[in-house]
């Protein structure tokens, strides 16, 4: 479990997975969509890892500042499964709240800045009609919540180098102490800051034209998953109406039906079928909301995104800044050596005013810039080094991402019409089912 | 014709054309209370609101044999359906058309009106010619009912519509209240037509075939013979009133009215809720589709995939609509009359004058009961029926589109299978 911390010189280093006690260096997470991004370590055994969050349960604990409140645990097992005879074995299980999932989150966002790292599923339900709960607590959000929690999980897991981070190992396996391991990282201190990014968005000068389109892009996505999400929820808030109107036709059918001696029978069973058609749109619409949140999660994905493309901004712009004051440095040996004066600096000023300096002075000056301009020199080069690899392997996950995204998205649509067949197919039924009864009055 | 018509009830009294039967002691007998038969349940010809069924049914009787109007070839316009519940031992015998079309505005200085067309077509003797033209408005309408009742006090008169605005509405003179108020006066009339004794008013024929002036001094004169008949028979009937007891059969058809009223009220209120969730559902659903094709403009190898559901979308939102009119056409007008005829059958008059049908041992009197009845629950079954089949028939290409969807996106994937193999 022991790392060294990492050099802070160094660009960021994720912490290794030192191997465990098992040869595999890896876990080759094979589940879900993703198979064929999961890096399999073949160990001695072939073994695949299973990710399940199979459970959630309401907890009553104190916070913080002692005061008593009410969260949500969800249960996390994981199984390995024999490759051989497919049988898997409950290897651990533990319980990890919200803000929990929140923590690996933020450290893989600090740790691998050139992946866009899978987002997490709303943490207070949005796009609300008027059916569904903005409660938090409310069942069908905590069951849809862990669903995503799950997804977010399968989604590290088959990623090929999120998964084989050691902090996702132990998230998934240390329960106790795990908050301390990651917090020990200092990742904490390792993030960029807000304020710095912001800065450097506003003045970076030659960003890499792909990232600045990538941004417009996500942008844009973000910007029309959230209006197809708000009509899809008004459209469900009119549909759910005029489904359960025609519930209302079922009461009073039936007590017609009492009075009407000719019509009773006929009336009666029509009224069922109506009753029967009203409640049917509670499924229909349970279904939707199942597709609503794979839209979400790439409405969420557009944030990620958005961060790969700030941490480039800062790098670049971090680059033009030292290739500005290299620049600026140079200027000013030359200034010194030549004895001409262009640039303004405050030595010179203070020369002028109050005299020459003296030759000794000056040489020592001019060696502290060389040095100065040397250091400078390697950290450009090195910087520039950074920048390149960051671009190389920031593209190559978001093209990774993009191909992920159209196979999801276009599996996401079908669904959706899917979907739509099923509920036409049980309307055509119900409505021949009434047709039936009614012209039998 | 007539005579046709008339042979499957008692041999007519020889009365004047005008009433030539028993069942109206107020139209045409002298003496109030006598049949002389036994009236036989009039099996009416189905009222028929679209104008082109009305046109139908006069040019083509065998369009209304047909039983299995299923067919892709059959105009299957949700009403033509209509067509083919009829009462089979009935042979189509209509020889009195009638529509009630092409309202338009009339500004005078004193106010502003509507006028409706009228055209009616016939094959009666006592008409003369076949076919007229004349402009009506609401207010000759209410003349109209006004007369009707007087002259036939035990008979139940069909309801016009509403005289004033529905609450909601901003001017008396907007499309969908003077469309709305069109079908419904169109269907007034035709009731009356359809109507064993009311089709032979004097007023009624009066009404469909004077030129305005005509008219007007028409509406002048006092009273005529036939009212002042009703007036008697009203005061008989009001005289006898005291003295009645309670026989079950009142009883039943006191609470049977009173029930009826509740649940059309209800199945009314209902209807109208439907629709309105439906438009609504409509009007959100039109914006749903474009927002995929909006998306399809950043979405280089999503392009297809999203046109093609947005425009799956929008066909739904089309369907949709066309079951929206659909209820507006059949159920809505349906279920309305019936409400307005619950209403006028609560009144005091109203339930007096259905005492009176009990208690005369006068069957025909009876026997108009039986006919509202009758055509009461073929007109709401009819009306659900045809909404059932609307909803189907939406499902149905709802079903369609999706399913051509799904179809597509299946080859497309099997065409781009096989073109990575190498």
């Amino acid at each position: 479990m022991e790392q060294a911390p990492p050099d802070p010189e160094r660009q960021l280093q994720p912490a290794p997975l030192e191997p465990l006690g098992s040869p595999d260096a890896g876990l080759g997470a094979a589940v879900g969509k993703e198979a064929e991004g999961a890096g399999e370590e073949s160990s001695g055994v072939d073994t695949k890892i299973e990710i399940s969050v199979s459970e959630a349960e309401k907890r009553t604990g104190r916070n913080a500042m002692n005061m008593q409140e009410t969260y949500t645990a969800y249960l996390i097992e994981t199984r390995s499964v024999e490759h051989t005879d497919g049988q898997s074995v409950l290897t651990d299980s533990l319980w990890r709240r919200y803000s929990e999932f929140e923590l690996l989150r933020s450290y893989l966002l600090v740790y691998y800045p050139h992946i866009v790292v899978p987002p997490l599923p709303e943490k207070r339900a949005e796009f609300v009609w008027h059916k569904l709960s903005a409660d938090n607590m409310d069942p069908d959000f905590v069951e849809r919540r862990r669903i995503g929690l799950e997804n977010f999980l399968l989604r590290i897991a088959s990623h090929p180098i999120l998964c084989r981070d050691k902090i996702f190992y132990l998230f998934l396996t240390q329960e106790g102490n795990w908050k301390e391991t990651v917090n020990e990282t200092g990742f904490q201190l390792k993030a960029d800051s807000r304020l710095k990014a912001l800065n450097a968005t506003f003045r970076v000068k030659n960003p890499d034209k792909r990232f600045t389109d990538l941004k417009h892009y996500s942008d844009e996505l973000q910007s029309v998953i959230s209006h197809l999400l708000r009509v899809r929820a008004r459209v469900a808030d009119r549909l759910y109406g005029v489904y359960k109107v025609h519930g209302n036709y079922g009461r009073v059918f039936s007590e017609w039906s009492a009075i009407e001696k000719e019509m009773g029978d006929g009336l009666q069973s029509a009224g069922h079928h109506m009753d029967v058609y009203a409640s049917s749109i509670d499924d229909i619409l349970e279904d939707e909301e199942h597709y609503a949140d794979q839209l979400k999660e790439y409405l969420f994905y557009a944030e990620a995104l958005r961060a790969v493309c700030r941490k480039h901004e800062l790098m670049q712009y971090d680059l033009e800044m030292a290739a500005q004051d290299l620049a600026s440095k140079k200027q000013q040996c030359e200034e010194l050596v030549t004895g001409t004066v262009r640039t303004f600096s405050l030595k010179g000023m203070t020369t002028k005013l109050f005299g020459q300096e003296t030759p000794e002075q000056r040489e020592a000056r001019i060696k502290v810039l060389e040095e100065q301009i040397n250091e400078g020199e390697q950290q450009l080069k090195s910087k520039n080094l950074e920048g390149r690899e960051f671009v190389k392997n920031a593209w190559a996950d978001i093209e990774r991402f993009k191909e992920q995204k159209n196979r999801d998205l276009k599996e996401a649509l079908i669904s959706y019409a899917v979907m739509q067949i099923s509920m036409c197919k049980k309307g055509i039924q119900v409505w021949t089912n009434a047709k039936e009864c009614f012209s039998k009055m | 014709m007539e005579g046709e018509r008339r042979a499957s009830q008692a041999p007519s009294s020889g009365l004047p054309a005008g009433g030539a039967n028993g069942e109206s002691p107020g139209g045409g007998a002298p003496f109030p209370g006598s049949s002389g038969s036994s009236a036989l349940l009039q099996a009416e010809v189905l009222d028929l609101d679209e104008d082109e069924d009305d046109l139908e049914v006069f040019s083509k009787d065998a369009s209304l044999m047909d039983m299995n109007s299923f067919s892709p070839m059959m105009p299957t316009s949700p009403l033509s359906m209509i067509n083919q519940i009829k009462f089979e031992d009935e042979p189509d015998l209509k020889d009195l058309f009638i529509t009630v079309d092409e309202p338009e505005s009339h500004v005078t200085t004193i106010e502003t009106f509507i006028t409706y067309r009228i055209i009616t077509k016939t094959s009666r003797g006592e008409f003369d010619s076949s076919e007229f033209e004349v402009r009506r408005r609401y207010q000759d309408f209410l003349w109209l009912k006004g007369k009707l009742e007087e002259a036939h006090p035990t008979l139940i008169i069909p309801p016009l519509p509403e005289k004033f605005i529905v609450k909601g509405m901003v001017e008396r003179f907007n499309d969908d209240f003077i469309e709305t108020r069109r079908k419904a006066l169109h269907k007034f009339l035709n009731r009356i037509a359809d109507h064993p004794t009311l089709t032979f008013n004097e007023d009624f024929k009066i009404f469909l075939t004077a030129q305005a002036w005509e008219l007007s001094s028409h509406k002048k004169q006092g009273p005529g013979l036939l009212s002042r008949m009703g007036q008697t028979v009203r005061a008989v009937a009001s005289s006898m009133r005291g003295v009645k007891n309670r026989p079950e059969e009142f009883m039943e058809m006191n609470n049977f009215i009173e029930l009826f009223s509740q649940k059309i009220n209800l199945i009314d209120k209902i209807s109208q809720r439907i629709y309105k969730e439906e438009r609504e559902y409509f009007d959100e659903m039109k914006e749903y589709g474009p927002i995929h094709i909006l998306w399809s403009a950043s979405e280089e190898d999503l392009v297809d995939t999203l046109k093609d559901v947005a425009s799956c979308i929008d066909r739904c939102c089309k369907a949709t609509e066309k079951r929206m009119s659909g209820l507006s056409e059949a159920l809505l007008p349906v279920v309305h009359e019936y409400v307005l005829y619950s209403e006028m059958l609560m009144l005091p008059e109203e339930i007096g004058k259905l005492e009176d049908k009990v208690e005369c041992a006068n069957n025909a009197l009876k026997a108009d009961w039986e006919r509202w009845k009758q055509n009461m629950q073929n007109d709401i079954k009819l009306a659900f029926t045809d909404m059932a089949e609307e909803n189907i028939h939406y499902y149905e290409q709802c079903l369609a589109t999706w399913e051509s969807f799904l179809t597509s996106q299946t080859n497309l994937h099997l065409e781009e299978a096989s073109e990575d193999k190498p």
